[in-house]
């Protein structure tokens, strides 16, 4: 290094450095306004400790009350002595105050004496104007606490209100009923929603977790950095997805047409549940083979791939059929279990979610069947073809994919912004993509293979990145407008905020894997899925579970505010109760927050152990 | 026969890790391939089922182009090349039995044997090769259970559930000491000698070599220094293998 040699500009290197730190904290202390005279005022200070108190006791148990009032009458400024005599003597038959002197200038202090108050009772003392009955005036922290004989006695200052006419001061005296104080009206509705608040967290952790491990296979750079393949195979794999989505979708809806006169009938629902998997099952076992050692002919493998088709066709049906058979099934059991029918209408609910997914996951599949089946043909071709005829053909199926997806995308866009000029939206898209379709083919050599995974992956990854960077609270926003206000929205934005960061914890659990096990299936022969399955996935499942155990945790305390943006669960009431200035009930949520968020680190640290 | 003609490996950052090399391998023979750390045996045995990509040069088993076949056509291939590794390679946390089964993924349905169904032959076939090696009692056992030599035989099923006509071993027993290293070699032997399995094996120890090997082929910084008998392996050979300052142990 030069500097060693030289430590004049070494120092004043390291001069410049230090002028430049003080420099910035001194701009963040401006920035974030540190003003610790505010803090020392006196005003500031009662507030801080009034507060402090009144969150430390949280409003959970309280006595019932009984309570007296009793009430004396007070000249502020003294009136002639006529108007003092004409005073009732107090009734001394129940509870009563005498207050000395009768008179006093406001701002001056006089005595109050009860008398027959209930025993060791406490409360509030109040000036009541005479103008102004309905508005008592509090005087300070002027408390009255009877003996136990009943008795009381406090100096007031009176409050500058003077009036000719006569005025008075209340005493409401209080005492708790019973040996037990009992749960608030606040414990119960704290109660109500830290569950609801819990079952929030744990819907949104399954649903982002199911759909996180597939996304954390394909942000894994170490499982996508080798899979390469030709121009045709990408550009028939990308116009099989929206393909195969389409004739799935059209399967789907066709097969729940045809399945829609059975669907108000139980047993016929069962039988179907029955009956239709297990045909799909020896259709399949008949068309997968456990073991071939070499591919038979053209014929038997067109009937397999029929026989697959209807097998899957009969699934469709059977899912169709199970979620009639659930929502059935659900509507009755609702009416029967009376005070159990929650669990009746679960059932109708996944029946209903079984019914909605089906033709969602029908298009999946079907798109991922067809683009994987596309893809390999596409292979074949580049791989037997001569170079011209793979050129050839690179060009035609490049365009068309490119037109495709650039086309779809423009749908898209239409759809969310509403621009209705399809030269615009669609035309112009689909040409662009085209013509870039067009240049990749001419630019490619035809038998070369490009670097899909590594696409795939930096498209995951700036997905993943993108969405992680939208804070859930903001996605509950969107999803309270898509559902309405309640913890479904909360769940829904969770659930995706959970899929997009275990989507980029899980990937780099995937990276992390020792590469052995995987160059050892690999050397077996084993395809990718399977190398996936066998020397993947035993190696991620510890870290995948403490992982999700995390994620639980922090969706836990996520969801105690995904309230106040009205995405359910506690953080409603809690919002609430603060803008109310109601601190005794917002300590109570606070406390059950910390109880839940406390309990679940301890019961995840448990399982982690249990299970990795 | 598995024939090697002008193999050259350059990765990614200019190294040449092999350089040049052409040899033959007759099927059936015990081919030991030695050489210093870094000499390139491992880039060498796994250019042969292309876990590595060759650069230049070809390739051929019993007429079939290795260097140029298809994804489809390599994986086919490899189920044919056991493959036997200095660290095992087990998948840790799968059982023994799952571990060997592994080795006929190359084979059964990939549809089923994403669900772990194996056909009820290849079951019976594992437990037949664990008993061969000598692990029959732990199939149930997780793979990290096993000792060190134990593990190896695991992997030594695995290779043999592949049915091979060839097994690829890298450094088999550089991290087993001298009992355990002889043991495990005798199995290969004995593949070697009773089902006809030509084995490639990179090894350290000259006494094993000259023990078990029916050839030798020697690398040094990707060159191939020397190929002929166990026996022809004399101080000077050894010190155009091993460099000047090689001193012969064991």
């Amino acid at each position: 290094m030069k500097t060693d040699h030289k430590p004049f500009w070494k120092s004043l290197r390291n001069g410049l450095l230090t002028v430049v730190v003080i420099v910035v904290f001194a701009y963040g202390f401006q920035i974030t306004r540190v003003n610790l005279t505010e803090l020392r005022s006196e005003q500031r200070q009662e507030s801080l400790a009034r507060v402090l108190r009144t969150l430390a006791r949280p409003d959970l148990f309280a006595y019932e009350k009984e309570e007296v009032v009793a009430t004396a009458p007070v000249f502020v400024t003294c009136p002639g002595e006529s108007a003092l005599e004409a005073l009732p003597p107090p009734d001394t038959s129940g509870p009563y105050m005498v207050i000395t002197p009768p008179c006093a200038e406001p701002d001056e202090s006089v005595q109050v004496e009860g008398f027959g108050f209930f025993r060791n009772g406490e409360g509030p003392l109040r000036f009541v104007p005479g103008s102004d009955p309905a508005n008592p005036v509090t005087l300070g922290n002027a408390v009255a606490a009877a003996d136990a004989q009943g008795h009381f006695q406090a100096t007031l200052v009176l409050p500058d209100r003077p009036s000719e006419e006569v005025q008075y001061i209340r005493a409401t005296i209080r005492r708790n009923v019973g040996t037990l104080p009992k749960l608030t009206e606040t414990a119960y509705s704290t109660w109500d929603k830290i569950i609801e608040t819990v079952f929030l967290a744990l819907l949104a952790t399954v649903m982002g977790t199911l759909l996180a491990i597939p996304l954390g296979f394909l942000a894994a750079r170490n499982l996508m950095v080798s899979v390469r393949s030709p121009l045709a195979s990408i550009a028939l794999s990308l116009l099989g997805w929206p393909l195969g989505m389409a004739l799935g979708f059209v399967a789907a809806r066709w097969i729940s047409g045809l399945g829609e006169p059975l669907t108000a009938n139980l047993p016929a629902n069962l039988a179907a549940v029955v009956i239709a998997p297990l045909g799909a099952w020896q259709a399949m076992r008949w068309a997968l083979p456990q073991e071939e050692l070499n591919p038979p002919p053209l014929g038997i493998r067109l009937a397999r791939v029929l026989a697959i088709l209807l097998a899957a066709l009969a699934v469709l049906f059977a899912l169709f059929q199970l979620a009639a058979l659930a929502m059935n099934l659900g509507a009755r059991l609702e009416e029967i279990l009376n005070a159990l029918g929650f669990l009746g209408s679960f059932l109708f609910q996944l029946g209903e979610i079984l019914r909605l997914a089906t033709p969602v996951l029908a298009a999946l599949a079907a798109g991922g069947a067809l683009s994987s089946q596309l893809s390999r043909v596409g292979q074949r071709i580049s791989e037997q073809a001569s170079a011209g005829w793979v050129k050839m053909f690179n060009v035609i199926v490049a365009a068309a994919a490119g037109a495709s997806t650039m086309g779809l995308i423009g749908l898209g866009i239409d759809l969310l912004y509403e621009i209705g000029q399809p030269s615009f939206t669609l035309w112009i898209p689909m040409a662009v993509g085209a013509i870039a379709g067009l240049v990749l083919a001419l630019l490619v050599a035809p038998k070369d293979t490009l670097p899909s995974g590594m696409a795939i992956y930096s498209i995951t990854r700036t997905i993943l990145n993108l969405t992680r960077s939208v804070e859930a609270l903001v996605m509950a926003i969107v999803f309270v407008i898509a559902v309405g206000i309640g913890p479904f929205a909360g769940v829904l934005a969770l659930g995706l905020h959970t899929i997009v960061s275990l989507g980029k914890l899980y990937s780099e659990q995937v990276e992390s894997i020792m590469p052995g096990p995987l160059e050892a299936v690999e050397a077996t022969g084993a395809n990718r899925l399977q190398t996936i399955i066998y020397a993947v996935v035993p190696q991620i499942v510890p870290p995948f579970i403490s992982y999700t155990m995390y994620r639980w945790d922090i969706n836990v305390r996520m969801s105690t505010i995904i309230g106040f943006v009205g995405g359910g669960g506690i953080g409603f009431l809690l919002q609430q109760n603060i803008n109310l200035l109601n601190y005794r009930a917002a300590a109570a949520q606070m406390l059950a927050i910390a109880v839940v968020v406390a309990a679940m680190d301890y019961i995840s640290s448990y399982m982690r152990q249990k299970v990795v | 026969m598995l024939q090697v003609t002008n193999l050259t490996k350059v990765y990614e950052g200019g190294v040449k890790a092999l350089d040049d090399v052409t040899f033959t391998v007759p099927d059936g023979q015990f081919l030991a391939v030695i050489g210093l750390s870094g000499s390139g045996k491992s880039t060498l045995l796994r250019c042969i089922n292309r876990l590595v990509e060759p650069t230049e040069g070809r390739i051929v088993w019993n007429g079939y182009d290795i260097t140029a076949a298809t994804p489809d056509e390599m994986r086919r291939i490899r189920r044919r090349f056991g493959m036997v590794f200095q660290h095992f390679n087990l998948v840790n946390r799968s059982s023994v039995l799952t571990n060997v089964l592994a080795g006929r993924l190359g084979y059964v349905n990939p549809a089923w044997s994403l669900v772990n169904r194996f056909p009820r032959e290849d079951v019976e076939k594992a437990i037949h090769q664990m008993a061969r090696v000598g692990i029959a009692d732990k199939a149930s056992q997780r793979a990290d259970e096993l000792s060190g030599g134990q593990q190896q035989r695991v992997g030594i099923a695995r290779a043999l559930m592949q049915d091979p006509e060839m097994i690829l071993a890298d450094e088999p027993v550089a991290s087993l000491d001298p009992v355990l290293a002889h043991s495990i070699m005798k199995h290969l032997e004995e593949i070697n000698n009773e089902d006809g399995v030509t084995v490639l094996c990179s090894l350290h120890f000259l006494d094993i070599v000259h023990r078990y090997a029916d050839r030798v082929i020697a690398l040094n910084e990707g060159k191939l220094v020397f190929e002929g008998l166990p026996a022809e392996i004399d101080d000077k050979k050894f010190k155009d293998i091993y460099g000047r300052e090689a001193e012969r142990v064991g």
